[in-house]
Parts: structure tokens; sequence; C-alpha cells
């Protein structure tokens, strides 16, 4: 076994191995979803709190799934309406959460490095479910399994990542995640879109769409922010889905058999037009959503191993 | 008359630019006599240094002391024993305190704080509009007879060009000397890291290093409207030192000050979101500051200071965007500084002509020297002696500098005020 981590905060800390490691056990996970094999035995007796400061459906959803899937006890907190608006600070917080004993603890918040600030307050496994503009490390990760089973690997590959790279922290952790594996990463997007130091992420960075995608195995689109779209960073919805949104014409650049991809909720016709996010033949958009529920079953499993394994010693000298 | 003998030193003089031994006579409380050969009058008090260094007491501007509004924080008694462990002989405060430093009533309540607790000096700035907010110019006359050094909205820039162009004129009138933050608002707005990869790596809001210039560049232009005496508190790009050096060149009365942490630090030492090396401005690139310490060496960049902000646990235990700004320095400005020494950037009567003589200039204080007829205030410091910093044993009340743990060279071994022992065994 080889995944020494106590807190999934990010791909950034992750060695490749266990990156492989996730990805393999999520992989079995995944058949075994699919069988309907249950494993309410592997968070038995733990619980395990969601705790989300920022809005997310489908990303609690699959979070509370996999959770009870493996017999956590699972539960809701919906922060933007609690505490916080109370005036309590995020360390209080913490505190109050940890003096209830959770065993797992998913975190969702609008500032970058929140999640590591509350990692050090708790005593249990903390699981960034995003923080701010900086990770999202079970994206990342689902991802890198629905391209691992779609191509039947995870180097060597030719991914562009398209749209929004400034503020996303998907594309951050998948730019470290297929980093990490050895692929070839291709950023598109308009100047606005990018984040500062772009030419120092090993990249190669592509204003012009069609060159961007030329032979590309992996088309990954982004999110248009539009609600961190504070500083007119595009002149119009119109313009850029002309000029970045992924049709049937653009897509012709890219290898035959490229996947595309998308880490929902799509904006049809801004980022991607509703023809190829629905076409069977290229889209892997709801496999993505599978494997979503299967990686964070692998990262809870792995992370309550070593959560056991650290706290043993203590129960006896106790 | 009380005779003090300082026998055995190693001078350091920041005027002659000169490191070496000798000894210095202190009579009623003024240097009355400095040279390599001599000899101890009678019935002196004589300190044997031990070839350690005696220097010109550090004069730190832009202090902030959080009297009146946040006591809790660092009140004038704090600061001054700060200070004085820290080989800073005088203050020069900052009036974004709550309220602002505004009035003349405001300023003498601060006078008369310093007065009771501080062991050092203390000359208070004031702001240079009410309330800081950049609207209409305080009572610069009123409160420069109140006793206002300088005057300054601190780290809020006056965006209003028409009003801070009428506040220049109106100081240059007094020979009143206005301090400004450059920093081009509408692009640093939210801003809470350098711009770069460092910053998208941790998705954190940067600004652009280009910001500082921008306005630099305004700020020189309406000098040469104006003729104000003005200092920028803090240079510490690259690329704002060009424009800096054209306008000291074209007679301009101008001078620039840099924070001591902008010296020894980088963006990267923020490293997991530690909040406590979150900085206004913030924290550069290595080139920046580099470039910035060999613009102090080279005399471009005037001045060295401690940019002192006190800021509690509270202000600072938040996520990185949330965090307050600001560190104290007081107590480590000296040993940070000498880094610069030790990496051999810098030597040590140019290190003070930074942090004593040029700030005695700019503020017409007769201090900051190794000379006859000047106050005695004087620091005695062993430049190697190793230590490793424990932020909890701060005199500061807030506790808030980024070298907790980390391992410094350079000891204050005793601080004098006016020829009197403040700091140190006596």
């Amino acid at each position: 076994m080889t995944f020494r981590q106590q807190h999934l905060l990010g791909i950034e800390p992750l060695h490749p191995t266990e990156i492989t490691t996730l990805l393999d056990l999520a992989d079995s996970y995944a058949e075994h979803n699919r069988k309907g094999i249950a494993h309410k035995d592997v968070l038995a007796g733990l619980t395990q709190i969601n705790m989300f400061f920022e809005n997310s459906t489908r990303t609690q959803a699959s979070f509370e799934l996999a959770g009870k899937r493996l017999g956590a006890d699972v539960m809701n907190m919906g922060m933007q309406a609690s505490s916080i608006k109370k005036g309590e600070t995020l360390i209080d917080t913490a505190l109050t959460l940890n003096a209830m004993r959770p065993d797992l603890l998913v975190v969702r918040h609008p500032h970058s490095g929140a999640v590591d600030l509350l990692a050090q307050k708790v005593n249990c496994a903390v699981l960034n479910a995003g923080d701010g503009k900086h990770e999202h490390p079970t994206q990342a990760l689902l991802d890198a399994l629905t391209i691992r089973r779609a191509k039947g690997r995870l180097h060597r590959l030719s991914i562009a990542i398209c749209g929004d790279i400034a503020h996303s922290r998907v594309a951050r952790s998948n730019i470290m995640l297929l980093g990490k594996m050895e692929n070839r990463i291709r950023l598109i997007g308009p100047p606005t879109l990018m984040p500062s130091g772009i030419g120092e992420f090993g990249a190669e960075v592509f204003e012009n769409m069609e060159e961007g995608l030329k032979d590309v195995d992996v088309v990954m689109m982004l999110r248009l922010q539009k609600e961190r779209m504070d500083g007119g960073f595009i002149p119009s919805e119109r313009e850029y889905f002309h000029r970045y949104g992924l049709d049937a014409e653009k897509l012709q650049h890219a290898k035959p058999d490229a996947i595309v991809m998308h880490p929902g909720p799509m904006n049809r016709g801004v980022e991607i037009d509703g023809t190829i996010a629905d076409d069977i033949n290229r889209s892997v958009i709801q496999e993505q959503v599978e494997m979503g529920v299967a990686v964070r079953m692998a990262a809870m499993d792995l992370l309550a191993q070593n959560l056991r394994a650290n706290r043993k010693p203590q129960e006896v000298t106790a | 008359m009380t005779k003090t003998f300082f026998a055995n030193a190693r001078l350091i003089d920041p005027v002659a630019l000169t490191d070496g031994p000798g000894a210095l006579l202190v009579v009623d409380g003024r240097i009355a006599a400095v040279g390599e050969d001599l000899s101890a009058p009678k019935y002196a008090d004589i300190i044997d240094c031990g070839g350690q260094c005696l220097a010109p007491g550090i004069i730190d501007i832009g202090v902030k002391v959080s009297e009146p509004g946040e006591r809790h924080k660092e009140s004038f008694r704090s600061a001054g024993q700060a200070a004085a462990a820290g080989g800073v002989t005088t203050i020069v405060t900052r009036p974004d305190t709550t309220p602002a430093i505004d009035t003349p009533e405001t300023l003498e309540f601060v006078e008369r704080r310093a007065q009771e607790d501080a062991p050092v000096h203390v000359l208070p700035m004031a702001a240079l509009t009410k309330e800081r907010m950049g609207r209409e110019m305080t009572e610069i006359g009123f409160l420069q007879d109140a006793g206002a050094v300088a005057f300054t909205d601190c780290d809020r820039v006056v965006t209003n060009t028409k009003v801070f162009s009428r506040a220049l004129t109106y100081a240059r009138s007094l020979d009143a000397l206005v301090i400004g933050h450059v920093q081009e608002p509408v692009l640093s707005e939210g801003a809470a890291v350098t711009s770069g990869k460092f910053a998208s790596l941790r998705g954190l809001p940067g600004v652009s290093p280009m910001a500082e210039r921008m306005a630099l560049d305004r700020d020189i232009s309406l000098l040469e409207m104006t003729g104000a005496r003005y200092h920028v508190d803090q240079i510490t790009t690259a690329r704002a030192l060009p424009a800096l050096e054209r306008a000291k060149r074209n007679g301009l009365q101008i001078t620039a000050g840099v924070g001591v942490h902008h010296l020894t630090l980088n963006e990267l030492d923020v490293a997991d979101y530690r909040t406590f090396f979150k900085l206004k401005p913030p924290l550069r690139s290595e080139d920046d500051r580099v470039a910035v310490v060999q613009a102090v060496a080279d005399g471009l960049i005037d001045i060295i200071s401690s940019m002192h902000t006190p800021q509690d646990e509270e202000s600072k235990r938040l996520p990185f965007e949330e965090a307050a700004s600001g560190a104290v320095g007081l107590e480590t400005l000296l040993p940070a500084a000498l880094r610069l020494y030790h990496a051999d950037m810098i030597d040590l009567p140019r290190l003070f002509r930074a942090l004593s003589r040029n700030p005695a200039r700019l503020l017409g204080l007769k201090a900051g020297r190794l000379r006859e007829d000047t106050p005695a205030d004087l620091i005695l410091f062993d430049p190697d002696a190793p230590f490793q910093l424990d932020r909890t044993k701060l005199q500061s009340k807030s506790k808030n500098t980024p070298f907790d743990g980390a391992k410094m060279q350079g000891k204050v071994i005793g601080t004098w005020v006016d020829g009197t022992r403040i700091w140190g065994r006596i």
C-alpha cells in the first residue's frame, strides 16, 4: 500500500504512485458499483461531515453517496447559512466540529488555502472539495480515472484544457496531476483568462483553439465561471463561444478518437455545443460523474485506513 | 557633569562610511568626542565595548503603535520596549490608528502617551487627509506646529489626483514632508500576493509588480508640478527603480524607503498560506528583492524601516485573503538587516546610512551620526551573535513576526537614548 497522506488537500503533495494506488482502487470500486456489490463495512462506524461553505449540488451529492456506499454515517452541513454569518471564524468552526469527533471532513470553501488552515486544527482526515481558485483534487482524480479507462493509459497523452484557466481550481489540479503522470498539456483560452506566470507551468499555451486542439487525445472543457467574471474578461458570451466554444468544426482538429470532458455544470452554447456534449461517441461527461463517486470512495477508504493506523497507538496507551 | 566613555569600540560611522576601532565620549547626554586615539577623561564611567560595534541608534520611520484604538495590539509602553530591545532609539509613528491622527488634538494625545510610557524618542506623523479618506487635506500647519514630522495616509493611496496635488502644493508652502504609498489602487484591488506563478499555483489574487511603478510615475509627475518634499514609504520592485533614479537626477525632492521584510524575504516564503508573511505591498520575486537590496547599497533607496505593524492572532488566523496584512519588526529590524551584511550585499556603514543617517536627514534631526554635538542615541551590538528567534519572547504585544523560529545573527548589547542606557546590562 503506497498512500501515505493523512488528508487529501490537493494534488500537489501526492506522489505519482499514490495517484496510481488511488486510481486502481477507484477502478475496482467503479466495477463493483456497476455490479451492485456493497462495501458497507469499509467506513462502518465512521462519521463523515460534509461542510460546504460554497454552493454545490453535484460534488456534495457525490461525496455523500460515496460515504454511504462505504457505510459511513454522513452528515451534511450547509455552512452558507450557519454560524459563519454570525461572525464565527473558520478556526472556531473547525474546533467546534472537531469536538464532535468526526472521522472524515469534506470541505469546500470560497477562499484558497482555507481547507489547509482547517486541516491544521482538526484530528480527522480532511478532504478538499474545492478551495477558492487553488485545488479541487477529487475532480482531477476522477478526470484521470475517466481518461485512463477511455484511453487505456494515463501517460504520454496530449491533453488540451480549454477556457477559463485563471479562475479554475479544476484546471490547477488537472495541470498538476496530468503533469506528474507525464502527459503533454496544452492550455487554450483568451489571454485574459490565463493565470499570471502561465509560461512557467510546463504547459504549452494557445490563444487559437484550432491550433491548440491539433491532434490532441483529450479535450477538457472548463466551465466559464460567470459568477467570478466581475472584471470584464471577455467582450461577450457569443464572441467567446465563437472563438473558444467547442463545436464539431473545432473538434475536427483533435484526433479522430479524442474524448470530450467537462467538469459540469455546463453552460451549453457558451463553452460547449449541446450536440457535442450529448455525443455518446465523443463525450465522457456522464462517465466522469460516475467515476466521481468511485474516486471519492477510494479516497475516503485510503484516508480512513491511515486514520485507523495512526489512531491505534493512542487507543492502546489510553 | 556626567561622562560616559565607550572604550575599545568598533565605530560604525554612516557619514564617513568607515568601520574601524575607536572610542567615544558622551558628556551630559551628547557626544563630546570621537576618535581612534581618544583616551578616557577623569571621573568618567567607562564602558568596555569589547571590540563590538557602536553605531548611531536606529531611526525607524513608519512604526504603527496601535494607540489610540487597538491598545491590545501594541501600546506606547510595549512598542517603546520593543524599540529599545531592537536598538531603535527613535520611532516615527504612523497615523493609521483608530481614529486616525488627523487633528492637533489627537496628535497631542499621542505625544502625551509617548512621553509617559516610551523610553525612546517618539516622533508622530499625521494624516495627510482627514480620516485618511483622500478627500480633504488635514490642518497641515497646525499639525506641524503641534509636532507632526511628516504627513501620510499610510497604505491608502490618495486616488483623487486633484486632492493630492493640492495637498502637495499646500505642504510645500510649509516645507512639510509628505510620505506616500505607491500602488495603483484599482489594479491592486483585492490582491493578496504578487502575481506570477506562485500566486497562480496557490490560487490567490495577485497584483502585477507594475502597479508600484504606475503609482510612482504619477507621483513623480505631481512632484514636478508642485515641487513638494516627498518620500515613498516602500519601493519593492526592480521596475520602479529607474523611475526613482531619474526623478532624483532631475533634482526633485524625492527619497525612498523599503521595509526590511522586502529586503530579506520573497513571495515563496508565503509557502502554504502563512499569513504572517502577508504584507502590504505583498512580498516580491527573488529578482525584485535582489534589485532592491542593491539599490539600498548604492544609496538609490535611502531608508530601511521595519514597517512595524502589530496584528493579533485573530486578525491573522484566517484564510489568507481575509487575513490582515503586516508584521511586527522593531526587534527584528537589525538582525534581519544584518542578513544582508552577512550575505556580503552591503557593509555596516552603508547599512546604518539607511537605518540611522538618512532617516535623520530626512526629518531634519541632528542625529544618526557619530559626531560631536549630537544627542548620544547609540547602540552597541554584536553583529555575529547567533540566535533562534522565539516570537513568544518579543517585547511587542503582538507576535506576528515572519521570523519565528528563524536562525538569525546580531544581538543588541546596549541601547542609549540621550546618553542614558535603556536596554542591556547596566
